[in-house]
């Protein structure tokens, strides 16, 4: 489940040339490596997985090898521009904290997560009485490192009780983003988004 | 692989020498290694600093019958992560020991007799400096990184506050910004170790012809306890024995694997070490302190670097734990230098970054590429 380059994209539009960015569970750094090259970024991220820190480090992007889970409380208030995190706040174990630590140690911060209320799982769900098991989300119940299943809506009301501004935010119909569902997506947003990608701050 | 094959050159200093504890060295040598071929631009030369007790051997052999290959050959070598076929590697003996560069075995010229205990008391901003003069001796005006291990990874930090315009990248392996309470413990016990043997006559044993083997082993094997972790040292040698037997109505003389293994690292290398170069070794290890010029705030002693640093920890070393290393790496990030950190799983404690393994191998010559770039 890795965002696509294609919407990797949207986000590039929304960070200032030059920003200095910590990527929260950075993978094996191709968004940094992106921006780096696309907006002079200064990158860092964070990363567990040993595999994706060699990718990391093979492509010149700088990785600390850390556990999200232990907070950030090793980074000063406002150290970076924006504190990033994609498709991974579904997998922390309090996506809430986390949201909270990346706007004390960010400006701005932009979070990508998988949405919930998407027609595919609620059919799936309504008509098997199953956990929805499916391409973008291909983990059973008890293996899945998805820990937090959350909708779009679920996500804006945690920005109201956290009092946070949603500066942005984008809906992506399926992962292709070429079927209808990606066309309807901004306007039944629920329902219709498979990934979002909000652009926050205090 | 054909082996490498390498010898020792030597570099004289023949002009005093100004040290931080405000005295001088008359004049000093430095025993020295290269590796590979210095690029027309002079650009990708490496730097390796060694630990307490290293030498400028960090790889290869002597001859092709030699049985020991220098103390890094895993690491730095043809086609190694530190590779000499793309980079010109020097490794430097530091100013104090005993295996080749001016120390206490040395004759002082003021004297005509070896220094001894009266050898100046170093800090490692003078094995910097000495290597920032040999850097030029080496034609070279910039470092294309300094890389070191334990104590090493303390000068190639230090490279960083001294000379910042003169290395691109810094690797700091199992290291530390300063020593620990703990850590100056052991470092002391040795000391007394080696102080307490009759035979070390204050210092003066080679006037007195004795050698204090008994202490200096000591002393290493209290070292050596330090470098291997609990988990490690039960796997290799848990409850095993040597000699003797726990059959009942047996009484014989009882001996542990761990015993044998401890006597003989010690035995080894009160042979090849010089008490007062290891008393004078250890006492530069406590007296580091990176964030001592900078109050005491270790982000401050990096706000004037230029360097790209990577940091490197074992998850079983206790004498330099990860805790340590991310000091560094929060300092760093404080300071918003460029830093990459790995901690490396391995069951060796702090003997990790000496002994193959495959990860440290992978991250090690991934950075490597960065650096080559």
């Amino acid at each position: 489940m890795i965002l696509e380059r294609t919407d990797y994209s949207t986000l590039t539009h929304w960070i200032p040339q030059g920003a200095r960015i910590l990527d929260l569970g950075c993978g094996d750094g191709s968004l940094l490596e992106l921006l780096q090259r696309k907006r002079e970024a200064i990158g860092l991220g964070l990363e567990i997985d040993s595999e994706q820190i060699e990718k990391c480090l093979d492509r010149g992007v700088n990785v600390i090898e850390a556990d999200l889970n232990l907070g950030l409380t090793r980074f000063d208030d406002n150290s970076f521009d924006l504190v990033v995190m994609t498709q991974a706040l579904q997998a922390v174990k309090r996506p809430d904290l986390i949201v909270n630590e990346m706007l004390r140690v960010g400006r701005e911060c932009i979070v990508t997560f998988p949405n919930f209320g998407h027609w595919r799982p609620r059919l799936h769900l309504a008509v098997y009485g199953r956990m929805p098991v499916s391409d973008y989300m291909p983990y059973n119940w008890y293996d899945t490192p998805n820990i937090h299943f959350f909708t779009v809506r679920d996500f804006d009301s945690l920005c109201r009780e956290l009092s946070i501004n949603v500066l942005h935010r984008k809906f992506i119909g399926s992962s292709s983003g070429r079927s209808l569902s990606g066309v309807f997506a901004p306007i039944w947003p629920n329902l219709l988004t498979e990934t979002a990608i909000y652009h926050l701050s205090r | 692989m054909k082996a490498l094959i390498v010898e020792d050159q030597l570099f004289k200093h023949e002009a005093p020498f100004q040290l931080a504890n405000g005295g001088t060295l008359p004049r000093f040598e430095l025993c020295v290694q290269t590796y590979g071929e210095l690029n027309d631009d002079h650009s990708n030369a490496v730097l390796i600093c060694h630990a307490l007790t290293g030498s400028h051997h960090v790889t290869g052999k002597y001859h092709a019958d030699d049985t020991h290959e220098g103390w890094w050959s895993e690491y730095v070598g043809p086609g190694k992560p530190i590779d000499t076929n793309r980079f010109f590697v020097v490794g430097v003996n530091n100013l104090g020991s005993c295996l080749g560069s001016t120390g206490p075995t040395s004759i002082n010229p003021e004297t005509n007799k070896p220094y001894g205990p009266t050898f100046p008391s170093l800090r490692v901003r003078d094995w910097v400096a000495s290597q920032y003069w040999l850097m030029h001796q080496l034609n070279i005006r910039c470092w294309a990184a300094v890389i070191g291990g334990s104590l090493g990874g303390m000068q190639a930090l230090r490279w960083n506050v001294d000379y910042p315009n003169s290395l691109r990248h810094c690797v700091v392996i199992a290291s530390a910004p300063s020593l620990t309470a703990q850590n100056i413990a052991f470092n002391e016990l040795a000391r007394q170790a080696i102080s307490s043997d009759p035979k070390f006559s204050d210092g003066k044993f080679e006037e007195m012809n004795t050698l204090p083997e008994d202490g200096l082993a000591l002393a290493r094997m209290i070292g050596h306890v330090t470098y291997l972790s609990g988990d490690g040292m039960n796997e290799r040698f848990g409850r095993d024995l040597r000699e003797g037997s726990f059959a009942l109505g047996t009484d014989s003389p009882l001996k542990f694997q761990i015993e044998s293994y401890l006597h003989h690292q010690g035995k080894g290398f009160a042979q090849r070490f010089d008490a007062n170069s290891y008393i004078l070794l250890t006492r530069i290890l406590d007296y580091f302190d990176l964030s001592r010029d900078f109050s005491g705030e270790l982000y401050k002693a990096f706000e004037h670097t230029n360097a790209h640093f990577f940091v490197i920890s074992f998850s079983t070393d206790w004498r330099f734990s990860p805790d340590r290393s991310q000091e560094i790496v929060d300092a760093l990030i404080r300071a918003e230098r460029p830093v990459s950190y790995v901690e490396i799983r391995s069951d060796k404690g702090h003997d990790a970054f000496l002994i193959k393994n495959q990860r440290y191998i992978q991250a090690l010559t991934n950075y490597m590429k960065r650096v080559a770039s």
